[in-house]
């Protein structure tokens, strides 16, 4: 018995050398009772939602332990914003997280106008709101497929939330030339005015909206293998979540009231009359049910938005696209994107290019409490945790 | 009730599968090299060289400022200055552009090209069947192959070039004015020079008063 | 003797097509006595083979475009007219595909294991009556030998899993054992059910006992009985699990195990097993038509003159077709719940429902009026309250039920 009892500890997998694939299965009381595997899913795995990879090591089916591994889509970004002009990083900004170019382009935009004070007319700051409400819709409702084809729905309800989410890339399309690269915000305003029709188009397109989340809802909501996978799985307490910085979603489904449209009021989200769904649980289904939610809330200020906006020019008269140079300082924008707090922060030195530039992406730091959330659960659950959590692989890597 | 929830989602797959049969809205999808979306008339997606009138070699707007170059985030533009200089629509003399080269493997038909020119010269295009089987030379993208006519860019984005070219007839007649502004405040310049220099001369000379008005006319 | 033969061939196949008895032996006394064996046993083996790879084909594209349909899309449709050669580019493509082996992996076995099972699916159609006189092998304990070569399918798999030397096999091939053994006892037991009212396991004369028509329009099937009804069901959901489809593709499950026991095969052999595999799920809705949906028994009075073996296969292709709508529509169970759906669930009903058909049998005897009412209303009563109580059971701890949600201002 003695050697049994030096067997390694609970703790100590983690210490193993990662070139053996069996290791021992320590019990409470030290004896080795069984074998356990470890696999690496990914980076080319059908649900990393790209090229991630998680080092779990199963007993059985259940994770015991599970490492991201992410840094296979680094781009070097924000370097290469430093060595370019401030206009030229707005492109790459849609590339961060490309399903949602146009708030990562605010954000961005953000971070300047506070850098040069550059203040963006009335009508820019409503059509900001509609794209990036619009971009909200398109992130959650293609999350909300996803997650079902990691729950292992065959693609019909990524079809459904594909079909939809293709109604506002067209509007997109129509209105800045790209379906997702947008590229449209600019320092003090957008690029172009709103085509002709734009505004009816987005309106009769939010009728059909409205009409499919009542019918996804009635497909999916209920259903039994939908609620049984996801209760009660991957749960975040508030607690971790706040100490982890978690934002966005996740962090409200755990139950903590943070919204940056609320706390910040960005923009002119003090006018829009909406509301932030709060879940009880902080588990897979509740985060499915607050993006949810959140898509009816932002239908709601699309409304609004559309009812309001008034007409005049789209961009600050003292913008500069050429030789565009910020004063020496320092400035952080920071907006809730759908999938979190995206935050952007410059140093200026006076010249072309930023000093400084560093993105706060939400999705790497979202992904930080992978592990804590799928400890227990068996990897089934990991795959869909992993979908809850949401994340782009260009914004995690950037 | 257990099973219940099942029953309803497949009640609507069931309406969607029949849906598609007699609803042709439901249907997203296009057969492709047959049916195509029509291209929306701010899409965009690799630039081009705009020319006027019929000749590329004389009507190219470019004058290989190299602002567009400078400003490419991801540097896919190399354009060498011309030695010569010609004419622009305004007709001022310009440097043109002897290389114009855009690598399209590399353009991420981000536009800020077409915004930082001051002269109209670059424009997004609609076609994407760049598809060949030459990986290097074939997506590098000449002068001759990246100019278009004006009437080619009326085309593709209607509103857009009517706007421009308003602007740039605007320009030319502003600067025609100009010239003929200019060339008339020359000629009164030069009239009053001369006539004054006309009129000091019967001071310093009392003969050349014949020969005075001819510079004037 | 040759124009006996041809004339025998003749006779046998207008037998065969117009439903006529003992088409065999039309040919064979045409032929030599040491023939007769031999011949007769090709020309029983090659037609199975032959119609359900051709069912095999047609299913695959039937699946892709419904599913698409489901999706509202088109589905394949660039190969052939509608899309119908596109199973024939699938197949070549499979054939002149790289058939890469692992280098770690137990070569002989990974090499076994589709031909392991893809042979006892075939065994399996030996016992099924695909119409009136249409029965390969009539055995005594038919249904006995069927079950029994198709749990030999679970081995093969596992032999998949084993031998590829790869971790997502063999989580797969796990996850197969456990899922295929757990599943195979409700749809034995709801099988027996059957047997138990039919009195015998020999699947023709369980056609048999459905002849007939009550009132002379509802046909005499046992699906529509209360007990045949719910045994109906657990055998569908039981063979979906046998059949590893979906919501039961636990052992595949692409978004978890990239394709489970399959992820290491390539070429044919990957072709094989998917051929194993829908000839599988045939050969068991082939058995769930014979035991619950009347075989190959006309569904009206008057139709008796459409070959028998037409509306076999039409009522198979309409299983299929279930199962293709339930896999576009219901995402995956998880391992433990699966396990739970079958023996807590699963399970306990199909044996309620062995006492339900036992009642059901011995109350025939009552001839009071409204007795057939009394009967329905005792066995929907203990089948239904037997359902609501497990199915409230299994939802573990009632935590799982819909919610409601606060909003912050």
């Amino acid at each position: 018995m003695s050697e049994l009892l030096e067997a390694p500890a609970a703790g100590s997998v983690t210490a193993a050398p990662r070139n053996y694939e069996i290791l021992p299965k320590p019990t409470d009381d030290g004896e080795v009772g069984g074998d356990l595997l470890e696999v690496a899913m990914g980076p080319h795995h059908p649900s990393t939602h790209g090229v991630f990879r998680m080092d779990v090591v199963l007993d059985g089916e259940q994770v015991v332990k599970l490492k991201p591994v992410f840094g296979y889509l680094h781009r070097n970004h924000e370097k290469i914003a430093e060595n370019t002009t401030y206009l030229a990083s707005m492109p790459y900004t849609d590339r961060l997280d490309y399903l949602c170019s146009m708030t990562n382009n605010w954000a961005y935009a953000l971070s300047v106008e506070r850098l040069t004070g550059l203040q963006p007319p009335e009508r820019a700051e409503y059509i900001r709101v509609i794209t990036a409400e619009l971009t909200r819709l398109v992130n959650h409702t293609c999350l909300v497929g996803f997650l079902l084809q990691d729950m292992g729905a065959l693609g019909t309800p990524l079809m459904y939330a594909f079909r939809e989410r293709e109604i506002i890339l067209d509007l997109f399309e129509s209105l800045t030339g790209s379906r997702m690269m947008c590229n449209y915000m600019r320092f003090g305003g957008c690029r172009v005015d709103l085509p002709v029709g734009w505004l009816d188009q987005a309106r009769s397109a939010l009728d059909g909206y409205e009409e499919f989340l009542e019918t996804f809802q009635k497909f999916l909501t209920e259903n039994e293998i939908l609620v049984a996978r996801s209760q009660g799985i991957g749960v975040l307490p508030p607690e971790l979540a706040i100490s982890a910085s978690i934002t966005g979603p996740m962090l409200r489904a755990s139950g903590v009231n943070y919204d940056l449209r609320k706390v910040d009021k960005y923009g002119i989200y003090d006018r829009f009359d909406f509301r932030v769904p709060l879940g009880d649980h902080g588990d897979v289904y509740d985060r499915y049910m607050i993006r949810v939610l959140e898509m009816q809330e932002s239908v709601k200020i699309l409304r609004q938005a559309l009812r309001d906006i008034p007409g005049g020019p789209i961009v600050d008269p003292k913008a500069k696209i050429r030789g565009f140079r910020p004063k020496a300082g320092e400035a952080y924008g920071r907006i809730e994107c759908p999938k979190g707090e995206l935050g952007f922060y410059l140093i200026s030195d006076g010249s072309p290019n930023p000093y400084r530039y560093r993105v706060r992406p939400p999705s790497l730091i979202n992904l930080t409490v992978l592990e804590d959330m799928c400890l227990g659960q068996t990897v089934a659950d990991a795959v869909i945790i992993l979908g809850s959590v949401d994340i782009v692989l260009g914004e995690v890597d950037r | 009730m257990l099973g219940e929830g099942i029953i309803k989602g497949m009640a609507e797959t069931a309406r969607n599968f029949f849906g598609s049969y007699h609803d042709a809205d439901r249907m997203t999808t296009v057969q492709f090299p047959e049916d195509r979306i029509p291209a929306k008339e701010n899409a965009r997606n690799f630039p081009f060289l705009v020319f006027d009138g019929e000749d590329p070699a004389k009507g190219l707007r470019c004058v290989a400022c190299q602002i567009c170059e400078k400003e490419c985030p991801p540097k896919c533009i190399y354009i060498v200055k011309d030695t010569v200089k010609k004419p622009d629509y305004i007709g001022k003399l310009q440097f043109q552009p002897r290389v114009f080269d855009i690598d399209v493997s590399v353009c991420m038909s981000c536009q800020i090209c077409v915004e930082v020119c001051p002269f109209e010269a670059i424009k997004m295009d609609t076609d994407y069947e760049f598809g060949t089987a030459d990986r290097f030379g074939g997506l590098l993208l000449n002068k001759q192959r990246l100019a278009k006519p004006n009437t080619y860019y009326r085309k593709i984005h209607a509103t857009e070039a009517a706007e421009v070219d308003e602007r740039l007839a605007a320009e030319k007649a502003k600067a025609e004015a100009k010239a003929k502004a200019d060339a008339e405040a020359k000629a009164r310049a030069a009239a009053t020079a001369a006539a004054a220099k006309a009129t000091p001369t019967p001071v310093v000379s009392p003969t050349a008063p014949a020969i005075a008005p001819a510079p004037a006319k | 003797m040759i124009a006996d033969v041809l004339n025998g061939i003749l006779l046998m196949l207008w037998r065969v097509v117009s439903d006529q008895p003992a088409p065999l032996a039309a040919l064979l006394p045409a032929l030599p006595e040491a023939l007769r064996p031999v011949v007769s046993a090709v020309l029983c083996v090659s037609p199975i083979i032959g119609v359900f790879a051709t069912l095999f084909a047609l299913t695959t594209l039937m699946e892709r475009k419904g599913l698409g349909r489901i999706q509202n899309r088109l589905g394949p449709n660039r190969v052939g007219p509608f899309g119908i050669l596109q199973p024939a580019a699938d197949g070549l493509k499979m054939l002149t595909k790289e058939d890469i082996i692992p280098r770690s992996a137990d070569k002989l076995v990974h090499f076994l294991a589709p031909v392991a099972l893809a042979v006892p699916t075939l065994l399996a159609y030996a016992v099924l009556p695909y119409g009136r006189n249409l029965v390969p092998l009539d055995l005594d304990a038919g249904l006995l030998f069927f079950f029994a070569v198709g749990a030999s399918t679970e081995l093969a798999i596992f032999m998949a899993g084993w031998s590829s030397h790869n971790k997502y096999s063999l989580l797969g091939a796990m996850r197969a054992i456990a899922q295929m053994i757990s599943y195979e006892i409700p749809l034995i037991l709801s099988a027996v059910t059957v047997v138990m009212i039919a009195g015998s396991l020999s699947p023709a004369h369980i056609v048999a006992r459905q002849d007939g028509f009550i009132w002379g329009w509802v046909p005499h099937w046992y699906v529509l009985t209360p007990w045949g009804f719910v045994g109906f069901l657990i055998f569908t959901t039981a063979s979906l699990a046998e059949s590893n489809r979906s919501p039961f593709d636990l052992p595949e499950a692409e978004s978890e195990l990239i394709a489970g026991h399959l992820t290491e095969y390539s070429g044919f052999k990957y072709a094989l097993f998917f051929l194993a595999e829908y000839l599988g799920m045939f050969a068991i809705s082939g058995l769930g038509v014979t035991l619950f949906l009347g075989g190959w028994q006309a569904p009206l009075p008057g139709l008796d003159w459409v070959p028998s073996y037409l509306w076999f296969f039409s009522k198979l292709i309409l299983m299929v077709f279930i199962f293709i709508w339930i896999r576009g529509t219901v995402p995956r169970l998880r391992v433990d719940q699966l396990l739970n759906l079958a023996w807590k669930f699963l399970l306990p009903l199909a044996l309620i429902n062995l006492f339900t058909a036992a009642i059901w049998h011995f109350t025939a005897v009552w001839q009071f009026p409204g007795a057939l009412l009394l009967r329905w209303l005792l066995s929907a009563v203990m089948i239904g309250g037997a359902y609501v109580v497990l199915g409230r059971a299994l939802s573990p701890r009632k935590k799982v039920s819909l919610r409601t949600y606060r909003y912050a201002t």
